[in-house]
C-alpha cells in the first residue's frame, strides 16, 4: 500500500475495469471521479454497490462507461440522472438491473472466495429473465423450495472517500461496512482519505472496529473535501441540492452537460 | 357557487401521513426508503402513537438509522423476519400489485428509463406488511399491466413468500389488495372525490362496493402530532418538505 498523489491513485484505473463505487449515502470518491475523467478512461464496467447517482452519471455522460450493474441509478431528491437515463433509453450502455441485496450477496460471495451465494425474494421479477448469470435451483436441503443464486461480483477496483487514513495504509470507515465489504471482494482498492491520521489505526479499539485494515488497501490519497458537492457521514456534512438541481437540468441534454464539466473546470481526457 | 372558501383542516400531505400511519398502526419496526417524505412521516405519526413499542429506521438519514453493518444488514435484517412494514413506490402499479421501477417500454430500449428496481424485488417478499404508496392517481401510474415486473404481487404456492403488497394508497384512496383473488378492493375514498372520478382515473380494474367508504379525516391527535413532534423530528431529514407540507 502507498500514499499517493489524487492523480496517481486514479492512474491506477484502467479502461475496461470493473469499478465498484459506493453508494451516496456513503462515502463517494467525488474528487478522484473528477480526476478520473480528466484522465480519461473507456469502457469501464461500473458496479453501483448497490446504487448510485452523480458519479456514476458523470462518468457515464462523459463516455467512460460500457456497462452498468446496478439497482438503482438517480440523483435521489433531485431526480433522475440524465445522462444515465439518456444513455440506458438509447441503448449505449449495456444494463445490468439488479437489486441491492443481489449486488450485496454477489459481493459477499466475492469476500468468502465462492462462486455464488442463494437469496430469498426476487422470484417472479422480470430481473431473473434479464440476468443469464442469475440461477434458481431447487433448494438442496428442502425439496420443491425454489431459491435464486447470484454469482460472486469481484471488482478490479473499489474506489471510496473515507474519513481517515493512517500512514500504515489502514482506513477508517466506522459504520459504513459497505466499504469495507467493497474492499473485502475487491482485488485493489483506492481511498481518497479526508483527513491523515497520526498514529496506527488498528492500535485503538475503537477505531479498529470500524477500520479496513490495510491488506485491502491498495492506495490512499489524502483529499480535504474529497466528496464535495456530495454530502458525508465522516463529517455530517449535507449534498449540495442546488449544486444537483443545477446539474440535473443542465444535463438533460449533451450539450448541456458538456457546459457543466466546463463551468466546473474539467477536462475529459481521451 | 358562494364564494366562500372553507380553509381544510389537513393538508394533503398530513391526510396521506394520517392515513398511511394507520395503515402500519401494529407494526414493531417500519422501514422508510431513501427519499419518501410522506411514509416518513406517516411512519414517525405511527410510532408516536404508539407509545414507543414502535420503532422507525429512514433510509438517508442520520437521526433514523440504527443499523451498523452497512448497506447490507437492512436486507438480512429483513429476511430474518425482524422488520414487519415497509413503503414502496413504483413507476407503474398494476390490478396484480406487479411493480415497476425499472422502466417505460419495452426493455431495454425503454421510453423512459427509471432508476431501478432498488431493494424492492427482495423485499416484497420478505417484510409481510409492504404498504405502496404514489401520489399521483393516474392512467399512467396505475395500468393494466405494468411493462417491466421489478417485484411481483403474487407467488406461485411453492414459492417461499412471508410478505407482499397489502394496501395501496394514492392521492384518491386506499386500496386493499386480496392476494387470494389478485385483485384490490377499494377500502375507501378520499374526501372531495367520487366513484366515478377514481374508475376514471384507475387504467387497472379493481373490486369495490358501489357505495364507498368514505377515507376518515385526520383526527386532532394525529394532526397535532404531525405538526410537532414528527414535524420537529423530520426537519433535518425533509427541510424542505417540513416548511410547506405541515399546516399550522
Amino acid at each position: 500500500m502507498s500514499r499517493v498523489t489524487l492523480e496517481q491513485l486514479v492512474s491506477k484505473i484502467s479502461s475496461g475495469d470493473k469499478l465498484a463505487i459506493p453508494p451516496e449515502y456513503s462515502g463517494v470518491a467525488m474528487a478522484a471521479t473528477r480526476a478520473l475523467l480528466t484522465r480519461g478512461v473507456k469502457n469501464l464496467h461500473l458496479i453501483a454497490c448497490p446504487q448510485a447517482g452523480l458519479q456514476a452519471d458523470l462518468l457515464i455522460g462523459a463516455g467512460c462507461v460500457a456497462t452498468v450493474e446496478a439497482a438503482g441509478i438517480s440523483l435521489g431528491e433531485s431526480g433522475l440522472a440524465p445522462r444515465f437515463r439518456d444513455a440506458a433509453q438509447q441503448g449505449k450502455i449495456r444494463m445490468l438491473d439488479a437489486t441491492c441485496p443481489a449486488i450485496q450477496s454477489g459481493l459477499q460471495a466475492a469476500e468468502k472466495g465462492i462462486p455464488f451465494l442463494p437469496i430469498r425474494g426476487i422470484l417472479g421479477s422480470d430481473l431473473i429473465d434479464l440476468r443469464d448469470d442469475w440461477l434458481v435451483i431447487d433448494n438442496p436441503y428442502t425439496e420443491g423450495d425454489p431459491l435464486l443464486l447470484v454469482p460472486a461480483i469481484q471488482p478490479d477496483v473499489s474506489l471510496f472517500h473515507a474519513p481517515l487514513g493512517d500512514d500504515y495504509g489502514n482506513v477508517w470507515v466506522g459504520i459504513r461496512r459497505e466499504l469495507m465489504l467493497m474492499a473485502h471482494a475487491s482485488k485493489s482498492t483506492l481511498v481518497t482519505v479526508e483527513k491523515r491520521y497520526k498514529g496506527d489505526l488498528l492500535a485503538d479499539p475503537v477505531y479498529a472496529a470500524g477500520t479496513i485494515p490495510h491488506m485491502y488497501i491498495t492506495a490512499t490519497a489524502e483529499v480535504a473535501g474529497g466528496m464535495r458537492p456530495l454530502g458525508f457521514f465522516g463529517d455530517g456534512s449535507v449534498t449540495d441540492v442546488e449544486h444537483l438541481a443545477g446539474y440535473e437540468k443542465l444535463a438533460r441534454s449533451q450539450q448541456g452537460f458538456e457546459q457543466y464539466l466546463q463551468e466546473q473546470g474539467i477536462e475529459v481526457g481521451s | 357557487m358562494s364564494g366562500v372558501q372553507q380553509v381544510p383542516a389537513e393538508t394533503n400531505e398530513e391526510l396521506l401521513a394520517a392515513v398511511l400511519g394507520r395503515l402500519v398502526a401494529d407494526s414493531t419496526h417500519t422501514v422508510v426508503g431513501a427519499n419518501s417524505p410522506i411514509p416518513a412521516s406517516a411512519a414517525l405519526l405511527a410510532a408516536g402513537l404508539s407509545e414507543g413499542n414502535h420503532q422507525v429506521t429512514i433510509l438517508g438519514s442520520r437521526e433514523f438509522m440504527q443499523f451498523t453493518d452497512g448497506g447490507k444488514e437492512l436486507f438480512d435484517y429483513a429476511a430474518q423476519g425482524r422488520m414487519d412494514a415497509f413503503f414502496v413506490g413504483g413507476g407503474q402499479i398494476d390490478g396484480q400489485a406487479n411493480i415497476n421501477l425499472v422502466g417505460v417500454g419495452d426493455y431495454p430500449g425503454t421510453k423512459l428509463r427509471l432508476p431501478g428496481s432498488f431493494g424492492s424485488a427482495y423485499l416484497y417478499h420478505l417484510v409481510p406488511n409492504v404498504v405502496l404508496f404514489r401520489k399521483e392517481h393516474s392512467r399512467r401510474v396505475l395500468v393494466p399491466k405494468v411493462d417491466f415486473i421489478s417485484a411481483a404481487g403474487l407467488s406461485p404456492a411453492n414459492h417461499y413468500r412471508v410478505g407482499g403488497p397489502r394496501w395501496l394508497v394514492t392521492e384518491l384512496v386506499v386500496m386493499k389488495f386480496d392476494a387470494d383473488r389478485g385483485r384490490f378492493y377499494l377500502q375507501s375514498i378520499h374526501a372531495g372525490h367520487d366513484l366515478d372520478e377514481v374508475l376514471d382515473r384507475t387504467g387497472f380494474e379493481f373490486d369495490y362496493d358501489p357505495e364507498p367508504a368514505v377515507t376518515p379525516p385526520v383526527d386532532d391527535q394525529e394532526l397535532a402530532l404531525l405538526r410537532t413532534s414528527v414535524r420537529e423530528s423530520l426537519q433535518p431529514v425533509y427541510p424542505g418538505f417540513c416548511s410547506r407540507a405541515f399546516g399550522q
